[in-house]
C-alpha cells in the first residue's frame, strides 16, 4: 500500500461556523485524501501538538476572523520547533491582499481566498506534497 | 538517533512518523516492529465500542483527562471509516477531543480502516505497539460500527467497554446479537436524555438472561454516564479498574497475553502460507492450469485448492533433497 497524503483542517481563532472548512475536507476526501478534523476554536499550540502526533503532511487552516496576522506565523513557528518545517501550510478564507505577502514570507506556501476553485486547492496540495516527497 | 530510539525516549513525532510507516506497510515498519517487540507488552489497552454518534469520543476524552490526573501517559487510537468510493476518509474524533488535546500526555491518533472489513484498521494493533513501546501507560481504542469492529477489539484490548445511548431502537437488538459477550462494562451515555433507565434496564436484563458464568467470573456493570459534562465518567474509570484487577487476580492477563500472541501468530503464519503458495503456484504455472480446470468446472474450487498445495508441498520437499540444492532456491 501506498502513501496517502494526511491533511489537517484547522479553524482557529474565534469564529463560530465552519462550514468553508468542511466543504474543502469534503473535498480533499473525495479525492483520495485522509482528513483529520480539528473543529472549533483550537489553540495554535493545540494545531501544532495535533499535526505532529498525526504526522500530517498538510495543514489546512480556515480563517475567517482576522486574526491570522498572529496565529497563523505562530503555528508555524511552533511547528518549526516541533521539527515539522517540512508541513506544507495552507491559509483558506478571507484574508485582505495587503497581508498576503507577509503569510507567505512567514512560510505558508499558498494562500486561498473565497472565490477559490476546490479542484485548484486539491490539485496544488497534491502537487505540492508529491512534490517534495 | 534514530526512529525506535527516539520513540522509546517518548518523543511525539517519532511515534507518529512510525505510526505513518506502519499504516502505508512501509519496507522499514516490519524492522521497527521487530526491534520494538521486546518493549512492548506493557501498557494496558482499553477498547471503546459501539454504534455512530453514542459520544464514544466524548467519553474517550473524558477517560484520557481520568487516566492523566494520576500521571500516567495516555494514548488514544480513534478509526473511523474510509470512503469505498474515493479512498479518502474525514476523520473527526478529535473534534469531540478538545480536553485531551491540549494536554502532550495524551498522544491522539486518527486512523482510517483503508479498505480493512470490521472497522478497525488493519494497522491497528501494530499501531497499539508502537504506543506501548512509547510508553504510554494507558492506551484507548475507539472503534465504530455494529457487527465484526467489535468483536476485533477484544484482540487488542484487555477490557471493552460498549457504549449505547437512549433512543437507538433496532440497535440496542443489533448489540444484544453481536457483542453482549464481548464488554466488560456497559455504559449508557447521554443520561441526560429521556430513556436513559430504560436502555439501562434493557441492557441488564440482557445481561441477566446471559449464560450461566461461574460463580465469582465478571459480571459487566452498567453505568449510565453524561460524557458531555463528565458525570458518571469516573465511575466508568472504577469499573475498568475493576476489570483490570480481576484479570489480574484470576490470571486473566496471562492467559489473555498468550492468546492475543496466538491470534496475531496464527494470522501471520498464516499470510506468510497464503503469500508462499499463490507465488509458487504463479511461477510454476499450476495456477493457471487449476484454474482453468475449476473454470470449467472439471475441479471444484475445494478440490483445486487441495492439488495446488500437494504440488507445492512435493516440489518443496524436492527442493530439499541434496541432489535439487540449489535447485530451486525460490521455493
Ligand atoms: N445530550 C448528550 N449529548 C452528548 C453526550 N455525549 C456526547 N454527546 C454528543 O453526541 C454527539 C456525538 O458524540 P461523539 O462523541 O462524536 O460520538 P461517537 O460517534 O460515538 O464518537 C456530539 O454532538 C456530542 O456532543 C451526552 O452525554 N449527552
Ligand atoms: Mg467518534
Amino acid at each position: 500500500m501506498g502513501k496517502i497524503i494526511r491533511v489537517l483542517v484547522a479553524k482557529p481563532g474565534l469564529d463560530s461556523h465552519d462550514r468553508g472548512a468542511k466543504v474543502v475536507a469534503r473535498a480533499y476526501r473525495d479525492a483520495g485524501m485522509e482528513v483529520i478534523y480539528t473543529g472549533l476554536h483550537q489553540t495554535p499550540e493545540q494545531v501544532a501538538e495535533a499535526v505532529v502526533q498525526e504526522d500530517a503532511d498538510v495543514l489546512a487552516i480556515s480563517i475567517l476572523s482576522g486574526a491570522h496576522e498572529v496565529l497563523v506565523p505562530r503555528m508555524v513557528e511552533l511547528l518549526r520547533r516541533r521539527g515539522r518545517g517540512d508541513v506544507l501550510v495552507l491559509v483558506g478564507g478571507v484574508v485582505p491582499d495587503d497581508d498576503v505577502p507577509a503569510l507567505l514570507q512567514a512560510g505558508v506556501a499558498r494562500v486561498f481566498g473565497p472565490g477559490s476553485r476546490l479542484d485548484e486547492i486539491v490539485e496544488f496540495t497534491r502537487r505540492a506534497v508529491e512534490g517534495s516527497g | 538517533m534514530d526512529l525506535a530510539s527516539r520513540l522509546r525516549a517518548g518523543d511525539a513525532a517519532a511515534l507518529a512518523r512510525a505510526i505513518t510507516l506502519v499504516e502505508n506497510s512501509d519496507a522499514g515498519a516490519r524492522r521497527l516492529l521487530s526491534e520494538l517487540y521486546p518493549h512492548t507488552g506493557r501498557a494496558r489497552v482499553i477498547g471503546i465500542t459501539g454504534p455512530p454518534g453514542v459520544g464514544k469520543s466524548t467519553l474517550t476524552d473524558q477517560l484520557a483527562v481520568e487516566f492523566r490526573s494520576e500521571g500516567g501517559l495516555v494514548g488514544v487510537v480513534a478509526v473511523d471509516p474510509t470512503s469505498p468510493f474515493t479512498g479518502g476518509a474525514i476523520l473527526g474524533d478529535r473534534v469531540r477531543m478538545t480536553r485531551g488535546a491540549g494536554d502532550p500526555g495524551v498522544f491522539i491518533r486518527s486512523l482510517a480502516t483503508r479498505g480493512q472489513l470490521g472497522g478497525l484498521s488493519r494497522a491497528t494493533g501494530d499501531v497499539i505497539k508502537l504506543m506501548d513501546a512509547g510508553g504510554r501507560d494507558v492506551i484507548l481504542v475507539e472503534t465504530v460500527g455494529a457487527g465484526q469492529a467489535e468483536i476485533d477489539i477484544m484482540h487488542y484490548a484487555h477490557s471493552t467497554l460498549v457504549v449505547v445511548a437512549p433512543g437507538l431502537g433496532d440497535e440496542i437488538q443489533a448489540i444484544k446479537a453481536g457483542i453482549m459477550e464481548i464488554g466488560h462494562v456497559f455504559v449508557v451515555n447521554k443520561a441526560d436524555r429521556d430513556g436513559a433507565d430504560r436502555t439501562a434496564a434493557e441492557l441488564e436484563m440482557m445481561l441477566e438472561m446471559a449464560p450461566d458464568r461461574d460463580p465469582g467470573a465478571w459480571r459487566p456493570p452498567v453505568i449510565r454516564t453524561v460524557a458531555r459534562d463528565g458525570s458518571g465518567v469516573s465511575e466508568v474509570r472504577r469499573q475498568a479498574d475493576a476489570h483490570w484487577a480481576y484479570l489480574k487476580r484470576e490470571g486473566g492477563l496471562e492467559e489473555g497475553r498468550r492468546r492475543r500472541a496466538a491470534s496475531e501468530l496464527a494470522a501471520m503464519a498464516g499470510s506468510l502460507a497464503e503469500r508462499h503458495l499463490l507465488e509458487w503456484a504463479r511461477i510454476s504455472g499450476a495456477w493457471n492450469r487449476v484454474l482453468d480446470q475449476v473454470t470449467e468446472r472439471q475441479v471444484d474450487p475445494y478440490g483445486g485448492a487441495e492439488v495446488l498445495f500437494r504440488e507445492y508441498r512435493e516440489a518443496a520437499l524436492l527442493s530439499r533433497t541434496p541432489g535439487n540444492a540449489g535447485g530451486r532456491e525460490e521455493l
